[in-house]
């Protein structure tokens, strides 16, 4: 059996608004995927840590307080500095259209504003999970 | 695919004798209604406006005396933006203010604390020091125009600066009028800008609420919230029991330290949100009033009419604006501002057609506020109080809510109450499991939402977005910079140790707190403090 896709959600900064980042994890759930979800008002650092731990293939961050291109920012350049480079970074949130182009640059792989389908962002991991099959630590119990 | 199904979007959404049998959170609806629905025996049960149990206003001549108050939701930046916002809308016709707090302000972290450098003045307005406060409000006349804070963990720390500074212009803030939301039970239900664990949260709670029954006549300490709860995702019967559950606890706590309910209960006031459901959000406005009425008499024996009225702030649900086709927004927001008018809210938000991407810009802002006005000046709507009462469909509609509500309520009672239902997570459960059903719903087409999951254009409209100016953090850390360098360092110490004492030894805060702000103590150095004393709440997340 291949072993099930892993995802790290978490909500970086102080932003409270939690209800998005816990649908979206019940949906990838129901899609068959291992979701470890860190919570919110964690620090870039936090999340950094996790992920060298719990080896996902893909870390989400949900931001709706406007501060979404710094902490994006934040986390993959200290994802990178950890030698992390492999696992993508997507963000979903409150996102202005203008804001897009920015976040990508910042290095996000894939950027799912409000008003996104379950279906959009699984199967964008459902394709990422595909093309890079072996994650080395993958496949870890369920929590 | 999902090619396919964005073309299939494009189409009208079900509308047939089954999809149109039930309201939104569930209410069974009948092809009419009649008399045999609201029989003349029962009409005598809900009064009349301004009278027992005021299910049809709280007021005698409801908007005839005078209109609801007009009070959009601002804030960002530093205190100078805020203050320029504030001015903006007063001098186009707005009647109240209602300021929005950023984050680190809202979780007691100053803006020079590198860990919240992200955040500062971004959703809300910087406040780190009574400095910031008395730019705020430069040139608003405190004793004229009432104020509602959108803060809770913090309430404290805001309320004393607001009372510093009405002193410190040598008013008596007996004057003062406006509100703190201080609701923090609805923090841990939904909002989640907790700082302490529940029970020292609570006992805050009641300390403003007893600050302000002695020295703020005036002002409410509380302002019991379903908004929130109903963004998190509950439904109207949700919303409408869990507000009126916290209003009870509140009103024990208060209880609790000696006060008598009519002492305090007339300064309570409640935020319910105004969805797109139209004729049951109205009648949830109606039956909430009724309600709680009924406990603040029957329950805590109050004897004085104004402690039983629920006066209500009512604001548009953001979660129902959409990212597509912005300018909808706009007639969301006049429908949502028209359930506030129908259910007799005695202020009222609409929010901005933006709202789905960031903060209001001045236009969007004003749209909002000239909704409002257009309603009020035009429409003729506010010529009689409760134009619908005794209608048999919204009467019936009202009972039906009333009863739904009381049943969850008893629910909770024989799970073990309130408190005890949010520390276990029950509740934050029962409306999660609601926001993923509601989701659900709009993603697969069963609840249409016009340009989104129908009728869709398919194109991306550019509005202009407000944009934050960069300088920010630079000038609100440089001011806090000066501040300190000016402030009398050892009164700092002294204010500040004592306050960490008073929280150790349970004693009610606001005394501690209002010293301290004189004296420029920061909100960081405040709640550090506190921290110390109580704690930190830790949820127990769950996906």
């Amino acid at each position: 059996m291949a072993s099930r896709i892993r995802v790290l959600l978490a909500k970086p900064g102080l932003d409270g608004h939690d209800k998005g980042v816990k649908l979206v994890a019940r949906a990838l759930m129901e899609a068959g995927m291992e979701v470890i979800y860190l919570g919110m008002r964690q620090s870039p650092d936090a999340i950094v840590q996790a992920a060298i731990q719990e080896d996902p293939h893909v870390v989400g961050l949900s931001i709706l307080s406007g501060a979404h291109v710094s902490l994006t920012r934040k986390v993959v350049s200290r994802l990178k500095e950890a030698g992390c480079t492999e696992i993508p970074v997507i963000v979903g949130g409150t996102i202005p259209p203008g804001d897009l182009e920015t976040l990508k640059k910042e290095g996000a792989a894939a950027i799912f504003p409000m008003g996104t389908d379950f279906e959009d962002i699984i199967s964008w991991i459902g394709n990422y999970a595909s093309l890079n099959p072996s994650r080395p630590n993958s496949g870890g119990g369920a929590r | 695919m999902t090619g396919e199904k964005r073309q299939a979007r494009k189409g009208p959404p079900r509308w047939d004798e089954a999809s149109a049998r039930v309201t939104e959170s569930g209410l069974p609806i009948k092809e009419v209604y009649n008399p045999g629905d609201f029989p003349v025996e029962r009409e005598e049960g809900i009064g009349l406006p301004g009278a027992y149990p005021f299910t049809r206003g709280v007021y005698r001549t409801m908007y005839r005396g005078r209109l609801w108050t007009m009070r959009q939701y601002a804030g960002f930046g530093t205190a100078a933006e805020s203050n320029k916002r504030y001015q903006f809308l007063l001098s186009q016709g707005q009647t109240g203010l209602s300021v929005a707090f950023d984050l680190p302000t809202q979780l007691g972290y100053d803006s020079d604390d590198p860990s919240v450098e992200d955040e500062v003045g971004r959703v809300g307005v910087a406040i780190d020091t009574l400095a910031d406060m008395e730019v705020l409000f430069e040139g608003i006349p405190l004793e004229k125009v009432s104020t509602n804070f959108t803060i809770n963990s913090t309430a404290a720390i805001v309320l004393a600066m607001y009372y510093a500074l009405a002193e410190k212009r040598g008013l008596d803030p007996r004057q003062l009028r406006g509100t703190v939301q201080n609701d923090m039970i609805k923090e841990f239900l939904a909002r989640k800008s907790y700082i302490f664990p529940v029970d020292p949260s609570l006992k805050i709670v009641t300390d403003i609420i007893e600050f302000c029954s002695r020295r703020l006549p005036s002002f409410n300490p509380i302002s019991v919230s379903g908004y929130h709860i109903r963004e998190a995702g509950a439904d109207v019967v949700q919303e409408l029991a869990l507000t009126l559950k916290a209003g009870i606890t509140y009103v024990e706590g208060a209880l609790s330290r000696g006060m008598t309910v009519d002492e305090f209960a007339s300064q309570l006031s409640f935020h319910f949100t105004s969805g797109q459901e139209f004729f049951e959000e109205i009648a949830k406005y109606r039956a909430a009033r009724k309600m709680w009425a009924e406990i603040v008499k029957t329950r805590f024996h109050s004897s004085k009419p104004e402690s039983q009225l629920l006066r209500v702030f009512a604001g548009g649900n953001g979660v129902t604006l959409t990212a597509q086709e912005p300018l909808n927004n706009i007639i969301r927001g006049t429908l949502q501002c028209l359930v506030g008018v129908l259910g007799g809210a005695q202020a009222i938000h609409v929010p901005a057609y933006d709202e789905a991407f960031a903060i209001p810009t001045e236009e969007s802002a004003r749209i909002g506020l000239r909704t409002q006005q257009i309603v009020a000046y035009e429409s003729g709507i506010p010529r009689t109080a409760d134009p619908l009462g005794g209608s048999y469909y919204v009467e019936s509609l009202t009972e039906e809510l009333e009863k739904r509500a009381w049943d969850l309520m008893e629910e909770i009672d024989r799970k073990g109450g309130l408190v005890p239902c949010i520390k276990t997570g029950y509740i934050q459960g029962l409306i999660q499991d609601r926001a993923f059903e509601r989701e659900r719903q709009i993603q697969s087409g069963q609840k249409p939402v016009v340009g989104v999951n129908c009728f869709s254009s398919q194109k991306t409209e550019s509005i202009h977005l407000s944009e934050m100016d960069p300088g920010i953090l630079e000038r609100q850390k440089r001011g806090l910079e000066e501040i300190k360098a000016r402030r009398d360092q050892a009164a700092v110490g002294k204010a500040l140790e004592s306050l960490k004492r008073a929280a150790a030894q349970g004693k009610n805060l606001m005394p501690y707190i209002i010293e301290a702000v004189k004296g420029y103590v920061t909100v960081g150095e405040i709640t550090y403090q506190l921290r110390e004393v109580f704690g930190e709440y830790r949820e127990t997340e769950r996906a």
